[in-house]
């Protein structure tokens, strides 16, 4: 049997329908933000730890060119070492009969006598492990196994040290040190260009001559030990065998990667959802106490019948409480489907076996905590307000409301108004906190899509600024050893190759005392026209005729600046190390690298004219044929298509913000539809005896229409500056967390996003203004006349 | 017709040929109201007539239904049977428009309870009507007619309850009304601002001609009317024209 009190509580929440639903739709945006994020968050990272410990990940890891099997011992000696796993890598190509570009791989080796590897375990997902003793049967990663449809029992051609052999896909296979697996140099994660291939390490040393050697090793530490003395040790062991720097599971690049989107995530967990549930928090107090204020006369009956304050309160956080579990509810079933979506959309670039969106119950109960916490909050003050009042005083109707002259008629501009905005005027500065309040609710939701669009804008500035402006080539071909300079007007010979630009790429080592980077050295002719070096800010900058232009960036870690001098270790070739002046600095949007002029670099390696890296301006209609004479030349280890690359980047980023941008927009909607609804509703029932009497007046619908609605227009014009405004903020301040060894975007946005905010905030007003005015339609016009205010 | 007809004896000595035009006229009018289960008759068949210039005051006690036959000719609703006429328009087939259209440009309201807009002032709360109308006076003579020209720039939360009903006033004849309804306009006032009101209200029907129909449930009230017709369960009960009108300062309740 429900209690009086409880019926109450029902019928209010009835009346309230409209009211309730907005609430609770932007607490259940709340929630499933909060649900979304944190849960994708949590599975990621959950999933991550997990697959690192079942599978062994490594603490350290270490490549060199080729050292004998006795050095790993040595390592494994070195203090705080407990574990070290010596093998083979080599990089690979893989030449696809029907395509005009191999795709790029990696072989890494693994125990010939069948067993797991002791370190960065293999799980494989289809097939079965290689047969030992059968030398062409292989692991291929799955993700790549996938995005070509390779089976197990499939044969696959890999050119392996410069020959073909035809392999057999033995099983595919995921692996920890491969969640994000990414061609180095590559700007995006490409499935069906990168391939990883397990192979026995015997067959691996015989094909790559490593017999009694190994190029790459893993190394697991002890408890407690100190991985930078580690790394210190291991370099200086390694370095006499072409030690390439080794790096802790910061800097391992498919972790790196995968930790810089779990901060990312994290930290959008915690703001965007804390958003949309002050939003809600705020909606609740304004209808609650409007509410409230209508029902004073019951409450003070309530009282002088003898229901305690206690009771009064708790009957309307009971009504909070409904609202809040509505939403709830809706938001934690919207959240596991947007959580399921989002994780679908990281398995795209994150292998992680498993992985699936798993909400833990406390995420969901916090959700819910949280929101009710805020609500509640919302809600305690105007009941406070009311039961604090004797009986007697709150059964008499509240004092009329006090009006003044609004400002703007005080400060002159009476005569532009008419008596109507004369009426919204004063409605306005009778509560100006109220519009203050309505007006940044609203403007959260501006700010909301702004910030979930810039991305894309940015995006689309730095493909512009990049790949328009400072890369011009149709191709790039890179060798697998560096080649004397006339392989460049070789290459201009080919048919349909317009013009051919040689520079000399060079992977070293900046050190500074104890700071260093591993990074690359670009170096460039003073006549290259197919690449120009540009400033963050758009500048050209030119190259030196000595001495080093070092990112800004990488020189900010390096702790240099123009005029010092760092040393470069070099790792390739014969290895020298040399102190290079810097001579100057330049900003760029992404990437750690130099710059230097070609002879200098030349000068440098103590090597004749040579170019390890060739652009090409190919005339279009010949460019499958250039292609294809490319793709079977002796020592070409890769060609880049500029166009082919940025079409796929804007293909794979444009599926993930389009989806971001999508969900982001309906739940600002939501937002503004849920303040603008929801304050229309209150100023209707404040002011409904006002509007009634109008009409009685002889005034039509659209005028009274105009009255109330005025204001709403109000707040929302008010509103849509302060959210281009405060979501161009969140835009740099998401830009500003990104990782700048990584990206230095500047937040872009474009006038279409401010648009796109701006026309989708004054739709979501004029829905509600609409939802509003058909309630103006049903006034009462001969109530209101009879009854006191 | 009951009106023209005249139970009264005093109606029947006056000659047909001088007789004022008719402003509004009723006949058969019926409302029922629905409350839930029950119907509940409000008016049943009532003729009734308003004459150019009279002070018709209707009285009747809570319940007589005298305030719906009042808003029934008033435009602000309508009756479930019978017809309505404003001179030769048909108010009974007008749309909720057509209804706006009548009380905008020909009838002025006052109400028990003022229903003044809170955020203008006395003199705002008038222009809200002249504004919207096609030969209004100005604001600031209406306030001056009910004698508030000092009080003009005063919000409603700063006037006394029957200088709010004087300002309601000012705002219904403002725009120059055929008609002017009054329901229980002394209804929330005390003794002596009520006269205050009625004498406003004698002046504006003698000065300015208004016709003017007033509710009350006060039957000394009715002394000052040139006609009294009064309800009883939703039926004309009686009709009379007194021989003087008193003036309100004259009539004690």
């Amino acid at each position: 049997m429900l209690s009086a009190l409880d019926r109450k509580l029902l019928r209010n929440l009835r009346t309230l329908g409209g009211q309730v639903l907005t609430i609770a739709l932007v607490v259940a945006a709340g929630i499933a933000t909060f649900v979304t994020l944190q849960g994708t968050w949590q599975s990621l990272h959950g999933s991550r730890d997990a697959y690192y410990e079942r599978y062994r990940f490594g603490d350290v890891f270490a490549v060199c060119s080729r050292a004998p099997r006795s050095v790993a011992d040595r390592v494994e000696a070195l203090e705080g070492v407990a574990r070290v796993y010596p093998r083979v890598t080599h990089v690979v190509s893989l030449p696809f009969d029907d395509e005009p570009e191999p795709a790029a791989g990696q072989v890494v080796g693994i125990p010939a006598d069948g067993a797991p590897p002791p370190l960065n375990g293999i799980r494989v997902v289809d097939g079965r492990w290689p047969e030992p003793g059968r030398a062409d049967e292989i692991l291929v990663l799955d993700n790549f196994a996938q995005a070509r449809g390779l089976e197990p029992g499939d044969r696959l051609a890999v050119i392996l040290n410069g020959s073909r052999r035809e392999l057999t896909v033995a099983g595919t296979a995921l692996g920890p040190e491969f969640v994000f697996a990414m061609e180095p140099g590559a700007a995006i994660p490409e499935p069906d260009a990168y391939a990883i291939l397990w192979m026995f390490e015997d067959a691996a040393s015989a094909a790559f001559q490593m017999e009694g050697a190994f190029s790459d090793l893993v190394i697991k530490l002890q408890p407690g030990a100190s991985e930078a003395a580690v790394i210190d040790a291991v370099d200086r062991v390694l370095e006499p065998y072409g030690g390439f720097g080794a790096v802790g599971r910061e800097l391992q690049s498919s972790n790196y990667f995968l930790s810089q989107e779990l901060q990312q995530l994290e930290q959008m967990a915690t703001v965007v959802p804390f958003i949309f549930l002050a939003v809600a928090a705020f909606l609740l107090n304004v209808v609650l106490s409007r509410l409230i204020h209508l029902q004073r006369p019951q409450i003070a009956a309530l009282k002088a019948l003898g229901y305690p304050d206690r009771a009064i309160g708790f009957h309307f956080l009971k009504l909070v409480t409904v609202v809040v579990f509505l939403g709830a509810l809706l938001g934690v079933v919207l959240g596991r489907v947007l959580g399921g979506g989002m994780i679908a959309l990281y398995t795209e670039y994150f292998h992680i076996p498993d992985l699936a969106f798993r909400m833990d119950l406390r995420t969901g109960l916090t959700g819910v905590a949280v929101s009710l916490v805020a609500a509640v909050v919302g809600a305690a003050v105007a009941v406070r307000n009311v039961i604090r009042l004797p009986p007697a005083e709150a059964m008499r109707p509240p004092p009329p409301a006090r009006y003044t002259r609004s400002l703007i008629e005080r400060l002159g501009f009476l005569g532009l108004f008419g008596t109507s905005a004369r009426m919204v005027f004063r409605e306005i500065s009778r509560r100006p906190l109220r519009t203050a309040l309505s007006s940044v609710g609203i403007s959260m939701a501006v700010a909301i899509m702004v910030a979930g669009r810039f991305g894309m804008d940015s995006f689309e500035d730095m493909i512009d600024t990049v790949f328009s402006r400072a890369m011009t080539e149709d191709m790039a071909v890179t060798f697998v050893t560096p080649v004397p300079h006339r392989a460049v007007r070789e290459l201009e010979q080919l048919p349909g190759v317009t013009r051919a630009e040689g520079m000399r790429v060079v992977p070293v080592r900046f050190e500074n005392g104890p700071r260093h980077r591993d990074a690359v050295i670009f170096g460039q002719p003073d006549d290259l026209t197919m690449r120009t070096l540009m400033s963050s800010d758009g500048h050209e900058v030119p190259i030196p005729r000595e001495g080093l232009l070092l990112n800004a960036t990488l020189a900010q870690i390096l702790g240099v600046s123009v005029g010092d001098t760092v040393q470069v270790h070099v790792r390739e070739g014969e290895r020298g190390v040399h102190e290079v002046p810097i001579a100057g600095l330049i900003d760029e949007m992404y990437g750690l690298q130099g710059y230097m002029h070609i002879d200098s670099v030349n000068r440098l390696l103590r090597e004749g004219r040579t170019v390890s890296y060739v652009l090409l301006a190919i005339d279009a209609a010949h460019e499958d044929e250039a292609r294809r004479r490319l793709r079977d030349m002796r020592g070409v280890q890769s060609l880049f298509s500029r166009r082919a690359m940025i079409d796929r980047v804007r293909a794979q980023t444009g599926e993930t913000w389009g989806a971001m941008t999508f969900i982001l927009t309906l739940f600002a909607a939501t937002i503004a539809v849920g303040v603008v609804y929801n304050n229309a509703r209150v100023a209707l029932s404040l002011r409904s005896r006002d509007l009634a009497s109008l009409r009685v007046l002889g005034f039509t619908r659209a005028e009274i229409s105009a009255v109330l609605l005025g204001e709403l227009a109000v707040q929302v014009l008010l509103a849509v500056p302060i959210g281009l405004f405060m979501g161009t903020w969140m835009a740099e301040g998401i830009m500003a967390t990104a990782d700048p060894e990584r990206y230095r975007m500047v937040a872009i946005i474009s006038p279409q996003t401010y648009a796109f905010a701006t026309a989708v905030t004054l739709a979501s007003g004029l829905v509600s203004a609409l939802l509003v005015r058909r309630k103006l339609d049903h006034l009462d016009l001969i109530g209101v006349l009879k009854t006191r205010d | 017709m009951v009106t023209a007809g005249g139970t009264n004896e005093e109606a029947a000595g006056e000659g047909a040929e001088d007789a004022p035009d008719v402003v509004i006229r009723a006949e058969g009018l019926s409302k029922v109201y629905r409350m839930g289960e029950v119907d509940v008759p409000a008016l049943r068949g009532v003729d009734i007539a308003l004459y150019e210039g009279e002070l018709m005051v209707l009285l009747g006690a809570s319940g007589s239904g005298k305030s719906t036959l009042l808003n029934i000719l008033g435009g602000l609703d309508v009756p479930t049977e019978g017809r309505c006429f404003y001179r030769d328009w048909e108010l009974t087939d007008a749309d909720d428009a057509e209804l706006t259209a009548y009380r905008r440009q020909h009838v002025g309201f006052v109400f028990q309870f003022y229903n003044l807009i809170p955020s203008l002032t006395a003199r705002e709360n008038v222009a809200l009507v002249t504004e919207i109308s096609d030969d209004p006076m100005d604001p600031a003579d209406a306030l001056a007619l009910v004698g508030l020209r000092e009080r003009m720039d005063h919000f409603p939360a700063q006037l006394s309850g029957g200088e709010q009903q004087r300002v309601a006033i000012a705002r219904a004849v403002a725009k120059q009304p055929d008609v002017l309804l009054c329901d229980e306009p002394t209804g929330a006032l005390d003794y002596r601002t009520g006269k205050l009101v009625l004498e406003v209200l004698q002046r504006i029907n003698l000065e300015l001609g208004t016709t003017t129909a007033v509710i009350t449930h006060n039957v000394p009230v009715s002394k000052m009317a040139d006609r009294v017709v009064t309800l009883a369960s939703g039926e004309i009960h009686s009709e009379t024209r007194n021989a003087t009108r008193l003036s309100p300062d004259e009539i004690e309740w």
